[in-house]
């Protein structure tokens, strides 16, 4: 190509590749803006299910829960942010059983890697997408996770299929 | 045709009882002064507004919605700024050149504050009407680059130096390409003075007028006028990635301000010069023999059809700044010197040999 026809046909690509810049950002004018204006908007946000924010037993409405304080979260949890004390009772039957005494959770020390959740043998925990977390000290970020004089759920006795039927 | 909002009545009658009370000299001296006082503060304002809408627009263009806090819709946020600015402490630089350091805002704010006193914001609205007019606004809105140069050498700070070198060598490119694009006009409209421009626009806008090399004149002056602005994708000068700010890095609270406000006055003044010079200024749009549709529009006040003018092509300018990546040096200079600059030598003389051969739309269509 002559450099007369390459000096025209630069030119001319220029301008021709600039108005498609152009445009785009026309079309980017009008798009719907997405932005979330959060504290307004409080009533109409829309968090993911799935995001984790904070971790709770759920408790019925007879304030029972359905920890066995196993210790596998404990264990399971890489930075040590679940603390559960457990107790000794005797039941009614003499048996020994050991019963959830506190839950502790420590939100300023998790990583919501879920482990605990996923390795919970009696599904007891879950994490909750309430993420307005913010506290003024540290010690509130300790959170003692089961209710007051909450206790464990018992095992529906399935009653017995009768025999020989 | 009586128009009840225009300001000529206004000026007029302010005009006749002056001088009906007081002598000459002191009926002028009066008018000068609130001409003065009026025009800052048609400055200060102006600006204001001119911060608001870029900020809102250029988040329009970034997908956000852009200040929304203060006042409804954001629309004291600019306000808010002003007062922040003014609060802020005027640093004082050690080891930098103490006088020059402090003139050179000035420097910047006299020449667009001078530039604003030729320029026609609708019927009676004009300070000054130069017979060379044209060439009045682009000798005073250079002395800017002055400012530029001053603050960047007084600073003592490699960031403003080299800011200042490379808006220096952009300004004094672009504003040929300028300068050419306006006479290629001058010559279609015979004359420099602004109202007989707009006059002479009447019924067929010079961008009409000349047709082919009118809309390649305009096109030329809107983008070395942006150039001129250092804005878009000719901010080298004050590229924040590679010079924080370029030649105002040292300057704040006040001082600051007045770069700032200088910025968006000179996007404002290349529009506007834009607007008289080819979109017909402050006339509303006319067209010959539709007298029912010429009265219609000849309602609207002459300064709103300058205002909505101007806000037309200042859009275009934001909108080309939020589209294209910033140039590098020997990009700009290329683009000036390799395709601006013969372009437009060529197009002014097409320019000349149209008006000589009776080719512009006027003469062919028998326009007065």
């Amino acid at each position: 190509m002559s450099s007369i026809a390459e000096y025209f046909s630069g030119l001319f690509t220029g301008i021709s590749s600039l108005m498609k810049g152009m445009s785009v950002t026309w079309k980017e004018l009008w798009t719907p803006k997405v932005t979330q204006q959060y504290p307004e908007n409080r009533k109409t946000l829309v968090i993911s299910d799935r995001f984790r924010a904070e971790l709770v037993m759920p408790h019925d409405e007879n304030n029972e829960h359905a920890c066995t304080s196993c210790g596998i979260c404990q264990l399971n949890c890489p930075n040590g942010t679940i603390n559960i004390t457990s107790e000794m009772i005797e039941t009614a039957d003499g048996k020994k059983k050991k019963i959830l005494g506190k839950y502790v959770w420590d939100l300023g020390m998790c990583t919501f890697c879920n482990l605990c959740v996923v390795t919970c043998p009696s599904d007891a925990i879950k994490f909750e997408n309430t993420f307005e977390n913010a506290v003024f000290t540290r010690s509130k970020l300790i959170q003692t996770l089961n209710k007051e004089g909450s206790k464990l759920r018992e095992k529906k006795k399935e009653p017995l299929a009768p025999k020989g039927e | 045709m009586t128009q009840p909002l225009e300001f000529t009545h206004l000026t007029s009658w302010l005009d006749t009882t002056l001088r009906a009370a007081l002598p000459e000299f002191w009926a002028l001296l009066i008018e000068f002064v609130l001409v003065a006082v009026v025009l800052l503060a048609a400055y200060a304002v102006i600006a204001l507004i001119l911060i608001y809408a870029e900020r809102k627009i250029t988040a329009f263009f970034q997908a956000r919605y852009g200040p929304n806090r203060v006042g409804k819709w954001g629309l004291l946020q600019s306000l808010a700024d002003m007062i922040k600015i003014l609060l802020k402490e005027i640093v004082k630089i050690n080891r930098s050149d103490r006088f020059l350091f402090f003139a050179a805002p000035f420097f910047m704010i006299v020449a667009s504050m001078a530039t604003f006193g030729g320029i026609p914001f609708g019927k009676g609205l004009h300070a000054v009407d130069f017979n060379i007019g044209v060439l009045y606004v682009m000798a005073v809105s250079s002395v800017g680059i002055i400012g530029v140069l001053l603050a960047g050498w007084s600073s003592n700070n490699k960031y403003s130096m080299i800011g200042a070198m490379r808006s220096g060598a952009q300004f004094v490119s672009y504003e040929l390409s300028a300068g050419f694009a306006l006479m290629t006009i001058v010559v279609l409209a015979g004359t420099m003075q602004f109202s007989e421009l707009i006059e002479g626009q009447r019924f067929c806008w010079n961008i009409f007028n000349g047709h082919i090399s009118s809309i390649i004149a305009f096109v030329i002056y809107l983008i070395s006028g942006h150039a001129e602005t250092n804005r878009g994708p000719f901010d080298l000068p004050e590229a924040e990635s590679e010079l924080t700010a370029g030649y105002h890095t040292e300057y704040s609270g006040l001082q600051f301000g007045f770069y700032y406000l200088a910025e968006y006055l000179n996007m404002f003044i290349i529009a506007s010069i834009a607007t008289t010079v080819f979109l017909g200024g402050y006339l509303p749009i006319q067209v010959q023999g539709w007298d029912g549709f010429n009265g219609i529009m000849g309602l609207i006040p002459s300064y709103l059809w300058f205002f909505a003018k101007t806000a037309v092509l200042i859009f275009l300018s934001l909108w080309v700044r939020w589209s294209f990546p910033r140039l590098r040096i020997d990009q700009l200079l290329n683009l000036e010197w390799k395709y601006l600059l013969p372009i437009n030598l060529v197009n002014l003389l097409v320019m000349v040999i149209l008006v000589l051969t009776g080719l512009t739309l006027k003469d062919l269509f028998g326009i007065i």
